[in-house]
């Protein structure tokens, strides 16, 4: 084949008249064998125990879930482990009327949601059950719904899913991202977000 | 051109991180780099970054990343899914622009969930090579058979550079395969992987990061007593297809090493090291004779890609190599060498003076 | 030594027709359409172009591990300098704006600067959904992760609940004017815009994007090229790239500190003051429909919750609206991803050339390009016009 300057391709006559190829499926499989870091280990090794843990930064005392090591807005190692309690609030939430592919079980619609861990600075997702999708808010209190003693493993899935605890909504101007700061003595100063806005 | 220096580098390679993610890795290399000439993040006018989707086995796997540099406030960034030397280049042309003074680069790989020789077989062209998954080293072998027999290179000549990597690779904390022991006829007597390549020909692979803090003029001077000045900096890139081109050739090697030198307006011989990102031997003798490398070069004395290879890095580690012999008064001028693609088809050169 | 900054000229543009599948080309042909496309535009052999500077979104889109080591003989490559940019969804834009930046910085006279993705070649839900080792997977695709972020928009802005209707309903007109675009629906209604089924409430089918295959191409050159130029040219008269962290305590997901200042730095460097007022087109990357009033907020078209009105008034609409947003249909209209951001910052480029055909503004002067990726973390910006800074 050679290109036009126009764009446009000829066939040399050998080529003409016969079927193009248009498609070819070559199957790409590539295997890695990932092994946990030593943080995301203990993270793991926890929920056997039914425990949640997270990192507290250095810096500022926030509490980050999952536990990778690193406190984002800082750009500093972290290491001191702290366990979390299974309750909190829904910081924000999406309803999807799509299935997850490969994964079974789930029935759409379902709501996933950032659950904000009480004592943690960011959420960590998690689907909501126990209540009409349409009932979720912004703010609704839930806690952890754990597998049974005999089924746990040392994974996340060891939470099936949050349900509603029935307490009051946290107010939607402390719900999600802004739950830390709003706890913080000096609040407002820097979350960079509502304040200047 | 504005001049430009680096003026700390900090880096890590191992066989293996078992303990560790790629983000865990940045957070120190990162924080040595900066706090090495007194900054912090708020003091870095731009930052870039180079790693692959395909090492990490995921999508979008920088941007994980990121939480290592600490981005809030919001930094000025970039990032190429390249090695880290090219994210230098693109830090060094942004401070030619003259809007900041200072850039912080870092890149890393972590190569060793994955097999890094079936792993590459995916940058050859979709159609018609890729579905063949030759190996990496294989596709070396094409070229390094095409060096041997055209006479070009002997084969004793291949074992000395192997020989030579390993010792210089002795001491150097970040080199995953040294030895002070090992001889000729040690490597000679080694059965080929991917005939003609032996082990010792084939870059040892290694996980790492690698992170360098960059300025301009009157800054670098202030940050570092003795600044790595870049004083000429390029690069290309040959065809891809494997049977378009003389193997036995890299004329982008050749073709940047002339932009780089002609810029700091030196000449080959005047240097008084090279680093250079060879994957294996037969490719450094390739470079070697296309740098015009004479004899009066000390060639990678610190072992060299040959002695750890991270993939996405080992280009930048080759620049934080050579201008650490600068900052640390150990050498006058220097070039490093990265390179990218399969056969050497793209390469990067970077000269660098202390005065 | 200073060194000024160069002044740098959008010569040429080059796209392809987008479309779900393009089988009859490959990757290489694909780009090369573009690339051609541009080159011709302006005027240009591929012997005139110093350099190529390429953008796409991860490659486990097309599973070739950075496409552009093949792509280099296809582009005309060889022995030339060539990047590849990779910052998530804002890719086309700041591919483009590291082409700039070779220009700015005096490297180079001549960029050819390229964004592209050819989703069909593979399964973008499978490159997005590979097993990830330590988290529960339970986030069905983009949509699952910015659903949230619009319903607190929704929550705190008090918008009437058919605004993003109204966006996407405005971009799929504008898109049959426009004939590159992906989706052409010539015989939509606003009622089934509204009718269709919700993926991520409060996200409609028919507020999402498609996923397209396609190549947009642009020809950046120094002052001296743009000055030399027969036809049109678009000036750039701006650029800004910002990225935040993803997820930390006290972020603002809706309206990010990152999409502010970069805004900021983009229209300072163009000496606008009031951007509603001195902008007279805007391209600017919208997947969900709710985000052009969130980005109209955040880069400072409207205050603060009060970017919806601008959508319920038509303000942003070709006919009649004073700041017309994605005559080409936008990202809600086509979308090769690598390509999306590339695709806004090359229209905007278009427009300030009264080169945008059926969906020009008339007398186009000044416009912005707008790019973001990422969870909305990164953002890429440029604003270009009709006359020389």
């Amino acid at each position: 084949m050679s290109g036009a300057p126009d764009g446009e391709v000829r066939l040399p006559a050998s080529l003409r008249g016969v079927e193009p190829v248009q498609s070819v499926r070559t199957p790409i499989r590539l295997e890695y064998d990932y092994r946990p870091s030593a943080s995301a280990e203990s993270y793991l090794r926890a929920y056997a125990d039914k425990r949640i843990i997270g990192h507290r930064s250095p810096v500022d005392g926030a509490v980050f879930i999952p536990p990778r090591g690193v406190d984002p807005r800082h750009g500093v190692a972290i290491s001191e482990e702290v366990d979390l309690p299974d309750t909190g609030h829904v910081g924000n939430f999406c309803v999807t009327h799509l299935p997850i592919p490969g994964r079974k079980g789930l029935e759409v619609p379902y709501v996933s949601a950032w659950i904000h861990l009480d004592g943690a600075a960011v959420g960590f997702l998690g689907l909501v059950r126990g209540c009409p999708t349409d009932e979720v808010r912004i703010g609704m209190r839930v806690r952890a719904v754990w597998k049974p003693d005999d089924e746990l493993g040392t994974t996340a899935e060891n939470i099936l899913h949050w349900e509603p605890t029935g307490e009051p909504d946290v107010p939607l101007e402390r719900a999600g991202n802004r739950s830390f700061h709003a706890s913080q003595p000096d609040a407002g100063g820097d979350t960079g977000g509502e304040a200047d806005a | 051109m504005r001049e430009v220096a680096v003026v700390a580098t900090a880096l890590h390679q191992v066989p293996a991180l078992t303990d560790t993610t790629e983000v865990q890795l940045m957070v120190p290399l990162i924080n040595a780099a900066r706090a090495a000439v007194g900054l912090t993040q708020a003091d870095i006018g731009f930052t870039c970054s180079g790693s692959s989707d395909f090492l990490a086995g995921q999508a979008f796997s920088f941007v994980q990343t990121l939480d290592a540099v600490g981005a809030f406030p919001p930094i000025c960034e970039s990032h190429v899914e390249m090695d880290g030397a090219f994210a230098l280049y693109e830090a060094w042309v942004k401070l030619q622009i003259g809007e900041v003074d200072t850039a912080l680069v870092f890149s890393y790989g972590k190569s060793s969930p994955g097999s890094l020789r079936d792993v590459l077989a995916l940058q050859l062209d979709p159609y018609f090579l890729a579905p063949l998954w030759p190996p990496a080293d294989a596709v070396a072998a094409l070229q390094a058979r095409l060096l041997l027999e055209s006479g070009l290179v002997g084969a004793q000549e291949l074992a000395e550079i192997a020989v030579r990597s390993q010792r210089n690779a002795v001491g150097n904390p970040n080199a995953v395969r040294s030895s002070s022991k090992v001889t000729v006829a040690d490597v000679m007597a080694e059965a080929p992987v991917a005939d003609p390549l032996r082990p010792s020909d084939l870059a040892a692979e290694s996980d790492g990061g690698c992170a360098v803090v960059l300025a301009a003029g009157d800054r670098a001077r202030e940050l570092c007593g003795r600044p790595a000045w870049i004083r000429g900096i390029g690069h290309r890139i040959d065809a891809h297809g494997l049977g378009t081109r003389d193997l036995t050739r890299a004329p982008s090697a050749e073709l940047a090493t002339s932009v780089a030198v002609a810029a700091a307006g030196l000449t080959v011989d005047s240097l008084d090291l090279a680093e250079l990102h060879s994957p294996t031997t037969s490719q450094e003798a390739i470079l070697v004779r296309e740098l015009g490398l004479d004899g009066s070069t000390e060639v990678n004395p610190s072992g060299g890609a040959l002695a750890a290879n991270t993939m996405m890095a080992a280009g930048l580690v080759r620049i934080a190599e050579a201008a650490d012999r600068i900052i640390d008064g150990g050498a006058d001028r220097a070039l490093a060498h990265a390179t990218s693609g399969p056969c050497l088809q793209q390469n990067l050169v970077c000269v660098m003076a202390g005065g | 030594m200073t060194v000024a900054k160069q002044r740098t000229a959008v010569l040429g543009v080059g796209q392809t027709k987008y479309q779900s599948t393009r089988g009859d080309v490959s990757m290489a042909g694909l780009v090369r359409e573009a690339a051609l496309r541009a080159l011709a535009d302006a005027g240009m052999e591929w012997a005139d172009v110093d350099a190529v500077v390429i953008g796409k979104a991860p490659d486990f889109f097309e599973g070739v591990m950075m496409p552009e080591l093949y792509l280099a003989d296809a582009l005309g490559c060889v022995g030339k300098p060539v990047l590849r940019v990779h910052t998530a969804g804002s890719v086309g834009g700041s591919t483009a704006l590291v082409a700039a930046s070779l220009i700015q910085g005096g490297i180079h006279r001549r960029v050819l600067t390229l964004g592209f993705e050819k989703q069909s070649e593979s399964n973008a839900t499978w490159a997005l959904s590979l097993p990830q080792p330590f988290s529960v997977s339970i986030n069905a695709g983009a949509g699952g992760y910015f659903s949230p972020i619009i319903r607190q928009y929704m929550a705190r802005s008090g918008a009437p609940e058919l605004i993003g209707c109204m966006v996407a309903f405005k971009d799929r007109q504008h898109a049959l004017r426009n004939p590159y675009a992906h989706l052409r629906q010539h015989d939509l209604t606003f009622d089934q815009v509204v009718e269709a089924p919700m993926l991520w409430d409060p996200i409609r089918y028919s507020e999402t994007c498609p996923s397209s295959d396609g190549a947009c191409a642009m020809v950046l050159g120094d002052e001296v090229s743009g000055d030399a130029a027969t036809g049109p040219v678009a000036w750039v008269h701006g650029t800004a790239m910002r990225s935040e962290a993803n997820n930390f305590p006290g972020r603002d997901e809706v309206n990010p500190q990152a999409s502010r200042d970069c805004a900021a730095d983009v229209f300072r460097q163009a000496g606008i003051s009031d951007p509603r007022a001195e902008i007279d087109v805007v391209e600017m990357y919208v997947p969900f429909s709710w985000y052009e009033p969130m980005w109209l907020e955040s880069i400072g078209f409207a205050e603060r919750d009060a970017g919806w009105r601008m959508v319920e008034e038509g303000a942003t609409h070709l006919d009649g609206g004073d700041l017309p947003v994605n005559c080409s249909g936008g990202v809600l209209s086509s979308n090769p991803i690598g390509a999306s951001g590339m695709i806004r910052f090359a229209e905007a480029a278009l427009q300030v050339r009264g080169m945008a055909g059926d969906h020009q503004v008339d007398g186009a002067r000044r416009a912005f390009g707008h790019a973001y990726g990422g969870g909305a973390q990164y953002f890429a910006m440029w604003v270009v016009g009709a006359e020389k800074p």
